[in-house]
């Protein structure tokens, strides 16, 4: 399948003197997390048959800067960001989606006032835009009835207010929605945010992504459903350490969509 | 003899207000401690949430049983203070009642009437109030860092008011040509009975009692708030218009290290000039906080503000979870630091003095700090617009800027952004290769 996708790169446009429509900024985890690259190639799926004249950075992409910003290192942070947007601005770039709401988070409230200006935009919002424009039409039925709860990326919901435009997709596959008992706004964390991705918890009486999945549980849910390669990490080792991961899949919703787009 | 009530009654008002201003002013000394942050944007947006959040309760009430409650004693605290001007006045005057020589009896009687039924929903409200902390023990009050004085404060609250609310209703219960007027006396006429069988005078001294201790308790009560987590009553306004108005995802881009990293990426830079003038004499910037002066003053008034309802606690994954971090602890650690540099600087004549202590590992350990996801639920959960996120970001800004202090894996984390551009030990040129995979 992968000689299917069509993935070029800003170096391409440049050379050929046009501008794509989006740039598809990757992430570290996209490009290099063995789960995160099959978000990262589903959605790559829904841009090809939309017929999305996107293009990616390729090797001129570098870590956004935002877990280094988090853990307090704001001199990394600035350095990335500096030189990312050296990058970009030499595109000329004007508006990105993402997959990972850490880099939406970054690109799209701390760049600018260093000098990076973009319309910057989460894969689920894209989707969505693509879906009530038409371009993105038929979707089957794998997911007909399927209860799927969504867990909210905390950096998408509370940090940007964006609650809707990944439930709007999700309805579109005609699955039974179902809400965790904490959502939208008061929706837990999974446990990987400021850091914590990249180190061992500290002391305590359980793991933040148990918990998480533990109330994803009581939904009941065929999925779950995430919005973040880093949630989608936490939660299907949550789902393992619950041992129900015949019963229960964890699922970006670009991938839901590239399923029932049959890609 | 006759004005010695008068005169003693402006004694008193006098040194109430007074000693509270004097606090006041070490308050607002405290939080200019703080270093400066610019608040004077989007003045409307700021109004709004004010309007919104601090007098509107809109945040309070997303918890409905005890938003509902706390919305009882709102409207009754500030409805109910009406009275106190007429008890002002009257104190002062000589007069008794005064409201009812200016107003229409039918006016006073419903006001009277409002108030007494607003003291009876309030001293219900806040017995159940009470009762949620100590006998169904909500788990928010039972936290570690609620033990001694911070729960002593928050039930002496409860029965300051539940003894100024009482006093109110005696009071009016025993004065005889009140009841008589038969007009506002809603909830008294009911309590009047338990006195029937007393003299005249001695429900005139009862009635006197009431009124003097009602008064006396008021001023009390508004200078025990600087004492207390009940502050937020006055600063839950400037606290909510001087809030965050980004979205809560957005952290400040430090300005100091902005000017070091364009220096850096400056082809043109000399790295051995000579500093600008008078740049010698400028203190060299401190990345991140390590003391409360490190904090900016919003931070500050928002430490004074918390009173320590525990929401941001009851929603933070890392506590839920069992770990240190509370985010209502590193408010209360962030005010109990900075009271106490603040009697420093009053024991020292107006100097702060080493005192070989500071906020980060004397109040707050690194071990709080990096348990902290950045999930902004602390944020989202405060019905006053406090950032605790804020200040747990300067401190890990201070611990890896200043002192390389972060968790070996977080330093290994970044040591492969620095070389490589990605958290993992990837080649860059390899970002692509997913696309053949």
């Amino acid at each position: 399948m992968s000689e299917l996708l069509k993935v070029p790169t800003m170096a391409d446009f440049m050379a050929e003197g046009k501008q794509p429509e989006i740039l598809f900024w990757v992430g570290s985890a996209g490009s290099f997390d063995d789960r995160a690259k099959k978000i990262t190639k589903a959605f790559v799926k829904i841009l090809n048959k939309a017929n999305v004249d996107f293009a990616v950075l390729g090797t001129e992409e570098s870590c956004t800067g935002d877990v280094a910003k988090r853990a307090g290192n704001e001199f990394l942070f600035q350095m990335q960001a500096v030189t990312n947007i050296e990058v970009l601005n030499a595109y000329q770039i004007k508006k990105i989606v993402t997959c990972d709401p850490h880099s939406f988070n970054c690109l799209k409230n701390e760049y600018p006032s260093l000098g990076g200006q973009y319309e910057v935009l989460h894969h689920t919002q894209f989707i969505n835009q693509l879906i009530a424009a038409g371009r993105l039409e038929g979707l089957n039925d794998t997911y007909k009835g399927k209860r799927i709860t969504f867990h909210d990326p905390c950096y998408l919901g509370r940090a940007n207010n964006e609650y809707d435009a990944p439930r709007e997709v999700l309805q579109k596959t005609k699955a039974t929605l179902t809400e965790m008992k904490r959502h939208k706004r008061t929706a837990l964390c999974c446990g990987a945010g400021g850091g914590q991705m990249f180190k061992e918890p500290e002391k305590g009486d359980m793991d933040i992504n148990v918990l998480r999945t533990e109330g994803a549980l009581e939904t009941n849910p065929d999925i779950i459903a995430t919005g973040c390669p880093y949630c989608n990490t936490m939660m299907t080792d949550g789902v393992k350490a619950k041992e129900k991961e015949s019963e229960v899949q964890v699922l970006d919703i670009a991938e839901l969509i590239a399923n029932a787009q049959g890609l | 003899m006759e004005y010695i009530p008068n005169i003693l009654f402006a004694v008193v008002l006098f040194l109430g207000i007074g000693f509270f201003a004097k606090n006041v002013k070490k308050l607002i000394r405290n939080i200019k401690l703080g270093q400066d942050k610019a608040v004077s944007d989007n003045k409307s947006q700021r109004w709004k949430n004010m309007a919104m959040i601090a007098l509107g309760q809109s945040k309070m009430v997303r918890r409905p049983i005890s938003g509902f409650l706390h919305v009882v004693v709102y409207i009754g605290f500030i409805i109910i203070n009406i009275e106190v001007l007429e008890i002002i006045i009257d104190g002062l005057a000589g007069t008794h009642r005064i409201g009812l020589s200016v107003l229409p009896q039918s006016v006073y009687g419903f006001l009277i009437g409002t108030f007494e039924v607003l003291a009876c929903l309030v001293f219900i409200a806040v017995i159940i109030f009470w009762l949620r902390r100590n006998v169904i023990k909500i788990a928010r009050f039972w936290k570690s860092e609620m033990t001694s004085w911070p729960k002593n404060d928050g039930n002496y609250i409860l029965y300051f008011e539940m003894v100024l609310m009482s006093l109110f209703l005696i009071m009016n219960a025993t004065d005889v040509q009140f009841q008589a007027l038969n007009s506002g006396n809603v909830i008294s006429q009911f309590m009047a009975p338990w006195f029937s069988g007393l003299s005249e005078g001695t429900l005139h001294f009862i009635e006197r009692g009431a009124w003097w201790l009602h008064i006396v308790g008021i001023l009390v009560f508004l200078n025990y708030l600087y004492y207390s987590k009940h502050l937020h009553i006055l600063l839950a306004f400037p606290n909510t218009y001087y809030g965050k108005l980004q979205p809560k995802g957005q952290f400040n881009n430090l300005e100091a290290v902005t000017n070091e990293v364009k220096m850096m990426m400056d082809p043109n830079a000399d790295p051995f000039a000579a500093p600008a003038e008078g740049a010698e004499d400028d203190v060299p910037a401190k990345f991140g906080a390590s003391d409360v002066q490190d904090l900016n003053w919003v931070q500050l008034l928002n430490a004074y503000t918390c009173t320590e309802c525990g929401r941001c606690t009851s929603e933070c994954p890392a506590n839920l979870t069992g770990k240190k971090l509370s985010p209502r602890k590193i408010m209360m650690d962030t005010r109990d630091r900075l009271e106490e540099v603040g009697k420093n600087i009053d024991a020292n004549n107006g100097e702060f003095k080493d005192d070989g202590k500071q906020l980060l590992g004397d109040y707050i350990t690194h071990e709080e700090l990096w348990a902290c996801t950045t999930c902004n639920a602390c944020v989202e959960a405060c019905p006053v617009s406090i950032d605790p996120l804020s200040i747990i970001l300067e401190m890990r800004r201070y611990l890896v800027m200043e002192q390389s202090a972060a968790p070996v894996e977080l330093n290994n984390m970044m040591t492969n952004i620095e070389n490589n551009g990605a958290p993992w030990p990837y080649n860059q040129m390899d970002r692509l290769n997913w696309k053949d995979e």
